[in-house]
């Protein structure tokens, strides 16, 4: 597999179709996986591929990268799952599909934690996307590498993440508001999840708007609380539960629960799941005279 | 706080008011030019600046004066509220409402309601004392 992306990577490379392959190379002590920016043919023999390519690499085709997009037209070596964010992003109109190639890479699952890799691939060190991937044969790709893969996703979604949430459904308001509040007074600001996020695009994010201040910038409870409520808000009918912002996120928020949450809530009401079609508007562009809602008197 | 538009909620309560209802005093409303103008973190904002109860409301679906300002609001409040809901906050704190502009006996007896059930539970402590 690692050797046919070299050559596909290579080969669009010499013909002058792309200018710059944005894929995964091995950091200096080869434990982890980071992105890499090939530009010259002969430097392809760096890419690689294996199941500790956890990033989400759809991220440097937004306009946050700039130095990025200079470079020219660019072709990505994306997971099924990093594709749905491409697609939530040709959506909205960010990229346009014939400005991005993009090579497909049929996949067995990530390891969550880089550093738990011990050379195996065991379903206890997979995200919980993994678990419940319907996309691991990449759907709108040019070239799709790799052979077909044959898992189907369980008929309901398993995974700690399903667990938890509703083990909080199951909470009265004061527990999950403690629960809450006891894991957003960690957050240092930081704004991690929002640099990693894909579809965290905006040149100006509404936390640097300071006039009036609409969100606290010093960590506390309260700017916290409105941080995160509002990041999971601009998230409703977008976020295609890729988990980079909780993977990246350093005092381990479960940021995965509010998002997933909010993809069901999404799910129940508008029968949408985000990055399947690029064709379609997200929900939350659209409207329907039929929306049904039991809360408005 | 109550968060309502020019068009409809608005002139339901200036027509409680010109008509001389009484209602209870507790509310403060902000007029803004459609329901879809309402951003979610206005909602947030007001909490977090000590009201104990938000109210949300506008034209009845099919009514709003810039033809679908209200089914906008409307997909995004069912997105909000749910997040509210998993956030833990007390939906008795939080209400949405379709008032029209011939409405007031509606409007006066929503705000009553609302006050009545907000001063049952008492301020907001959880979201003023956080530090």
């Amino acid at each position: 597999m690692e050797e046919q992306l070299r050559n596909k990577a290579k080969e669009l490379l010499e013909t002058g179709c792309v200018k710059v392959v944005i894929g995964y190379g091995w950091n200096r002590t080869k434990t982890r996986t980071a992105p890499v920016f090939i530009t010259r043919p002969e430097d392809a023999d760096r890419l690689v591929w294996n199941p500790l390519c956890v990033n989400n690499l759809s991220v440097y085709l937004t306009r946050k990268f700039k130095d990025i997009q200079a470079l020219g037209k660019p072709a990505i070596v994306a997971k099924g799952c990093d594709i749905r964010n491409i697609v939530v992003l040709i959506t909205e109109a960010q990229v346009r599909r014939e400005d991005v190639v993009i090579i497909g890479m049929t996949c067995g699952g990530v390891v969550y934690r880089q550093e738990l890799w011990k050379g195996e691939l065991k379903p206890e060190i997979m995200p919980t996307k993994c678990a419940n991937c319907g996309v691991r044969n990449p759907r709108v790709a040019d070239f799709v590498i790799g052979e077909r893969s044959s898992f189907t996703p369980p008929e309901a979604p398993t995974g700690m993440v399903f667990d938890k949430i509703k083990a909080i459904d199951a909470m009265t308001p004061a527990e999950r508001w403690n629960f809450w509040i006891g894991e957003f007074s960690r957050c240092i600001k930081c704004y991690a999840c929002r640099q990693v996020c894909p579809l965290c695009y905006c040149e100006r994010c509404i936390t640097e708007k300071n006039m009036p201040q609409w969100i606290e910038t010093s960590a506390h409870p309260r700017g916290n609380l409105s941080w995160n409520l509002t990041r999971a808000m601009h998230l409703v009918g977008r976020c295609t539960f890729c988990g980079e912002c909780e993977r990246a996120c350093p005092v381990n928020i479960p940021l995965n629960l509010m998002n997933q949450k909010m993809i069901q809530v999404v799910d129940e009401a508008f029968a949408f799941k985000s990055g399947y079609d690029e064709k379609t508007h997200p929900p939350m562009i659209v409207f329907s005279p039929d929306d049904k809602e039991g809360f408005i008197k | 706080m109550a968060f309502v538009c020019n068009w409809c909620t608005y002139a339901g309560a200036d027509l409680a008011g010109t008509s001389r209802m009484e209602y209870r005093p507790n509310v403060r409303i902000i007029k803004l030019p459609c329901t879809g103008r309402i951003d979610p973190l206005f909602i947030i904002k007001a909490f977090e600046n000590g009201a104990d109860g938000v109210l949300v409301s506008g034209c009845h679906p099919g009514d709003c004066h810039y033809t679908t300002g209200n089914y906008h609001a409307r997909r995004r409040w069912i997105g909000f509220k749910n997040l509210m809901e998993f956030t833990g906050i007390d939906m008795r704190r939080l209400h949405f409402s379709w008032v029209s502009a011939s409405e007031a006996i509606k409007w006066v007896d929503l705000i009553n309601n609302v006050t009545g059930e907000i001063k049952k539970i008492g301020p907001f402590m959880e979201y003023k004392g956080l530090k």
